[in-house]
């Protein structure tokens, strides 16, 4: 963990040898969710509410996946870029070194200027919670920082997965988006707005459901249920099989060697 | 210190002929062709040695050095370094081995080399006191003083390579894996890299494996060479003893006075005459070159002798065009 503090560190003053680059990189990063969500505001304006879900509600929903998807392009970049690691053959530069492959490739790289983005999640964040009329509890502020966590991990997960099968296919694979932006534009919207078969893929096979919007309903007092606040704990586990599946890429990496 | 026993690496390379339609008939279906990169290599290497890696592109040298450096599992074959097999207990091995790939940066580009080397000490784990003590040698050794300070990209690549070289000395190795460590370089910055190589050997007792395609790099710094081709070790020895395995022959070129009478000297083949100059080539596995300068001095009075042996360059080609690589 210190390394990767180092990581960041070092990636930090190279970051800041192009300052102007850098503050603007960051404004328009500010930008992009900022179109987003001036769609569901207009999309709100026009048609009231989605399926009981008002306009705040759905606002606190895309404020908690935008600050975890943030926060996870800007510390695990490493994974998302990865396969540019495999192509360049730096990744032999990794093996050589006495260190796990894990914290070296979250450290090979930093997407600081995404934290325009999280400034702007942040604001809607605020915005929504004052707007609903919470009431505040400790366990609901738990939940809501859980749901964070668990985002991140979660959406880690789903890039360490897709760099993993950069090591058989190189290139990285355009389709693994599905799950990455795809989850993030989708879990913006609380999830019963969809399909049942689209609700149990994304709970059980990828659980998004399970950062989102089970403690969301808890949060907002749609469920009286406390263990629905510490379902986000559910979503951990799926950091399991994405860390085996890139044991078994580097193990397959290191027989074939390309 | 180092033993390498038979090892042997088999490819498996996506076989896809020109064209458009092969392109995309190759999204569905591809054929594979095997290539062997090594075949029973097998060699052992003492500590302190410099050993010479050679072969043309495409032979299994880097592949040989990765698996000796553990990035690369082998098919078959055994390899223990320092007590350990690099490909098994990978973290615990590569704190004795320092790698420089010439053509790829360790270096961090954007920011002053001594922040990279910092870095290197926290990934290495070097206690602060040996840190300090190693890079004041390689600072002083290197030259490396004002380089210290600036950020990588502007270096020259020169400069650069000492830089890399630093780099993966500072957790003190046993072993250096050099992977085209000249390439690129002018020559002042290949003698100062080269000078470098054998100080550290000397002074550290690290052993040196360098791969190259510069002979000048071999004949200044290997005691030995390995000469890999097709994936096969093809030659194990020295660097005299090349030169003498493959080219026994000598061209003397003698300078004498005036001298009208045609030069007499049997079993060596003259090349050119002239009355005061002659040049002379001689087998000296047919002939002692010792009986060439008597016979010579005795028809002629040299004024000047000169004897040129083929350059290593030049064996090693005719080498790659005998076992046809």
């Amino acid at each position: 963990m210190n390394l990767y503090w180092k990581y960041m560190l070092m990636l930090f003053k190279s970051q800041m040898q192009y300052r102007t680059s850098f503050f603007f990189l960051a404004i328009g990063q500010c930008l992009t969710p900022f179109t987003v969500f001036a769609g569901i505001y207009f999309l709100f304006d026009k048609f009231g509410q989605l399926q009981g879900w008002s306009f705040y509600e759905v606002a606190l929903c895309f404020a908690v996946t935008h600050i975890a998807f943030t926060i996870t392009e800007c510390f695990a970049r490493g994974f998302d870029s990865f396969s540019s690691l495999i192509v360049t053959g730096d990744f032999d530069r990794l093996l050589v070194r006495p260190r796990g492959t894990v914290v070296q490739v979250l450290g090979s790289k930093f997407e600081f200027a995404r934290f325009g983005r999280l400034i702007l999640s942040g604001v809607v964040l605020a915005w929504a919670v004052s707007h609903i009329g919470i009431d505040w509890t400790m366990l609901k502020a738990i939940a809501l920082l859980l749901m964070i966590a668990s985002g991140v991990v979660i959406f880690t997960g789903i890039f360490i997965l897709a760099a993993a099968i950069s090591f058989w296919t190189v290139q990285g694979l355009e389709i693994v988006n599905i799950f990455t932006d795809g989850g993030r534009e989708m879990t913006q919207y609380p999830l019963d707005i969809y399909a049942k078969q689209v609700r149990q893929f994304f709970t059980f096979i990828i659980p998004f459901a399970c950062f989102n919007y089970f403690p969301l309903l808890y949060i907002l007092g749609r469920t009286e249920q406390a263990f629905y606040a510490f379902i986000p704990l559910a979503g951990f586990l799926f950091l399991i099989p994405c860390l085996l599946m890139w044991r078994i890429g580097v193990r397959h990496y290191r027989s074939t060697g390309s | 210190m180092i033993q390498v026993e038979g090892i042997s690496k088999t490819f498996l390379v996506a076989k896809r002929p020109p064209g458009l339609k092969h392109a995309v008939k190759s999204l569905f279906h591809r054929e594979y062709t095997k290539v062997e990169a090594l075949q029973d290599i097998s060699f052992h290497i003492p500590k302190g040695e410099i050993v010479g890696y050679i072969g043309p592109n495409g032979a299994g040298k880097s592949t040989t050095i990765k698996v000796m450096s553990g990035i690369l599992v082998p098919d078959r074959g055994s390899c223990t370094i320092m007590g350990h097999t690099p490909w098994k207990d990978r973290v615990a091995y590569v704190k004795n081995i320092g790698v420089v790939f010439g053509q790829r940066s360790q270096l961090w580009w954007d920011v002053p080399v001594i922040d990279s080397f910092e870095l290197l000490r926290d990934i290495y784990r070097i206690p602060q006191g040996e840190y300090s003590s190693m890079l004041t040698l390689l600072t002083d050794t290197l030259d490396l003083g004002s380089l210290l300070h600036m950020p990588v990209r502007q270096l020259s690549l020169g400069q650069r390579m000492r830089c890399e070289i630093a780099a993966s000395l500072l957790h003190s190795p046993d072993i250096l894996f050099l992977d085209e460590p000249t390439i690129g370089l002018d020559a002042v910055s290949k003698i100062a890299v080269r000078n470098f190589i054998k100080t550290i050997n000397r002074e550290k007792g690290v052993t040196v494996i360098l791969t190259t395609h510069d002979m000048n790099d071999i004949e200044a710094l290997a005691n030995r060479i390995l000469l890999i081709g097709k994936g096969t070790l093809l030659y194990d020895g020295s660097v005299q003893g090349l030169r003498g395995r493959f080219s026994t022959k000598r061209t003397i070129t003698a300078d004498y006075r005036e001298n009208t009478v045609p030069l007499q000297l049997p079993g060596a083949s003259i090349l050119s005459w002239t009355p005061d100059r002659a040049v002379i080539s001689v087998d000296t596995e047919q002939l002692m070159m010792a009986e060439v300068l008597t016979q010579l001095s005795s028809q002629v009075e040299l004024l000047d002798v000169a004897i040129d042996t083929q350059p290593i360059e030049d064996i090693i080609v005719q080498m790659y065009k005998e076992y046809q690589l």
